[in-house]
């Protein structure tokens, strides 16, 4: 009883791969049990014969639809030429070393040379103020009377600059608009700039905006943080 | 190199069974459909490609399968306007977002299935799924033409009416077994189900078929 219910079952598990044994995608181990229950089981062969009669006719009648115009090309292509480059993802995690190899095998030789000079002056003139701090002679401040140096009127805006603009070509950018960047690559490549803006009212962001977006061949988008 | 001049032969008469299972393997050694030496270029390649904004890749991978893309969304919304608008859109969404393509599975299951969200959308849209003339014509039961009406006693175009007589969803999986030759793995990622349910669809599509078959007086024996 229970092995006839096994070749009931073994029987329906063959006949339901039937339209993919016809299409021919079946794997090589199904393929040949199709092919030894067909061979034992004339039932079996005629219903393949009933799922190759489905398959050429739905094969027929696709190819009977035909083909799209040609406009469908003009507008994906249109579309792709007004939407520019695809865009890349952020790189999932961010990698530091990675980075700094990037940046520095990108240098010419004496560019790096100069780069580390000036690095190593920095940290000279940095040791020196250290010193200056801890050993320099003491003066006395009443607590509470320093005020912190007023902070510089700023406004951020979100930025995602063209891939073919060149480093060069974004700093360049950022010092023409006093901006810096204080955040980022986010998704869809975006950053968030800083822009000192002297008067710090809306008008003179979107002045300052507008400036930016006027630069095509460098900001692919840019607007106003919230 | 067999594929597609393997299809067209097989509307007229269908390949021994053992061609078929070779040529299937020999395709499943790469996601592309080779014709000759311009289509030599694997599909996830030409993805690739594109992520990094090459535009001929995209031409190259539109030329290779925009008319299946097509067909698939044809035989769903049933307008060729708005199959038209919606292979537009599919490409569209594979050159903005080729960078997310893992391939894991073949290009071609990934464009039936952005191409499947999008014509389920359009249908949402437009409920009443309207049929253009040109489809109308090519399924409408032409019951009145007596010209016609002598063909219809020809079974294999009684058997394309009620094929296209189906509903959407036994449609869609016809198709995808037997036009767009997907597995049973890549059916059931298309069309978002388990492996068994689209076994299990394709089994009730066929007995659907089977059924107005016999109600156009054709008897199978089957199921």
């Amino acid at each position: 009883m229970m092995a006839m219910n096994q070749a009931v079952s073994e029987r329906g598990d063959v006949e339901a791969l039937l339209p993919w044994h016809a299409a021919g995608t079946l794997s090589r181990r199904d393929a040949e049990r199709v092919e030894a229950m067909l061979a034992a089981d004339p039932a079996m062969a005629r219903s393949f014969e009933i799922v190759r009669e489905e398959l050429a006719e739905t094969i027929h009648l696709n190819e009977t639809l035909g083909a799209p115009s040609a406009r469908v090309m003009e507008r994906l292509f249109a579309a792709i030429d007004a939407d520019g480059a695809p865009p890349r993802r952020a790189a999932s995690s961010f990698d530091l070393v990675a980075r700094v190899k990037d940046m520095l095998s990108g240098l010419a030789p004496r560019t790096l040379a100069w780069s580390a000079a000036a690095a190593a002056l920095a940290i000279i003139v940095q040791a020196g103020i250290i010193a200056n701090v801890y050993l320099g002679p003491r003066t006395y401040e009443v607590a509470g009377v320093q005020q912190a140096a007023p902070a510089a009127p700023h406004a951020d805006a979100l930025i995602r600059f063209v891939p073919q603009a060149t480093t060069a070509e974004v700093t360049k950018f950022l010092d023409t608009h006093h901006a810096s960047i204080v955040e980022g690559p986010m998704t869809g490549d975006l950053y968030r700039i800083r822009i000192t803006v002297p008067g710090q009212n809306r008008q003179d962001v979107a002045r300052v905006i507008e400036g930016m977006q006027a630069e095509q061949a460098i900001v692919g988008f840019v607007g106003p943080a919230e | 190199m067999l594929r597609i001049r393997g299809r067209a032969m097989r509307s007229i008469e269908i390949h021994s069974q053992e061609s078929l299972n070779r040529t299937a393997r020999s395709r499943n050694k790469s996601t592309s459909r080779p014709l000759g030496a311009t289509q030599s270029t694997p599909d996830d390649v030409l993805i690739e490609r594109i992520a990094k904004g090459d535009r001929l890749a995209m031409q190259v991978l539109f030329a290779r399968h925009h008319v299946r893309v097509y067909r698939f969304v044809l035989r769903l919304v049933r307008n060729t306007a708005v199959a038209e608008d919606l292979i537009s859109d599919v490409f569209l969404d594979v050159w903005r977002q080729a960078d997310r393509f893992e391939g894991r599975s073949a290009v071609t299951t990934w464009l039936l299935a952005i191409a499947r969200f999008k014509a389920l959308s359009a249908l949402r849209r437009r409920p009443d799924e309207e049929l253009d003339d040109d489809m109308a014509a090519a399924i409408e039961d032409p019951a009145d033409n007596p010209e016609v009406a002598v063909q219809k006693k020809d079974k294999s175009l009684i058997l394309r009416q009620c094929l296209a007589a189906l509903s959407p969803e036994h449609r869609e999986i016809i198709d995808l077994v037997y036009y767009h030759e997907k597995s049973v793995e890549e059916a059931a990622e298309i069309v978002g189900i388990p492996e068994n349910t689209v076994k299990t669809r394709m089994f009730y599509a066929r007995k659907k078929l089977a059924e107005l078959l016999k109600d156009a007086g054709i008897e199978r024996g089957w199921p």
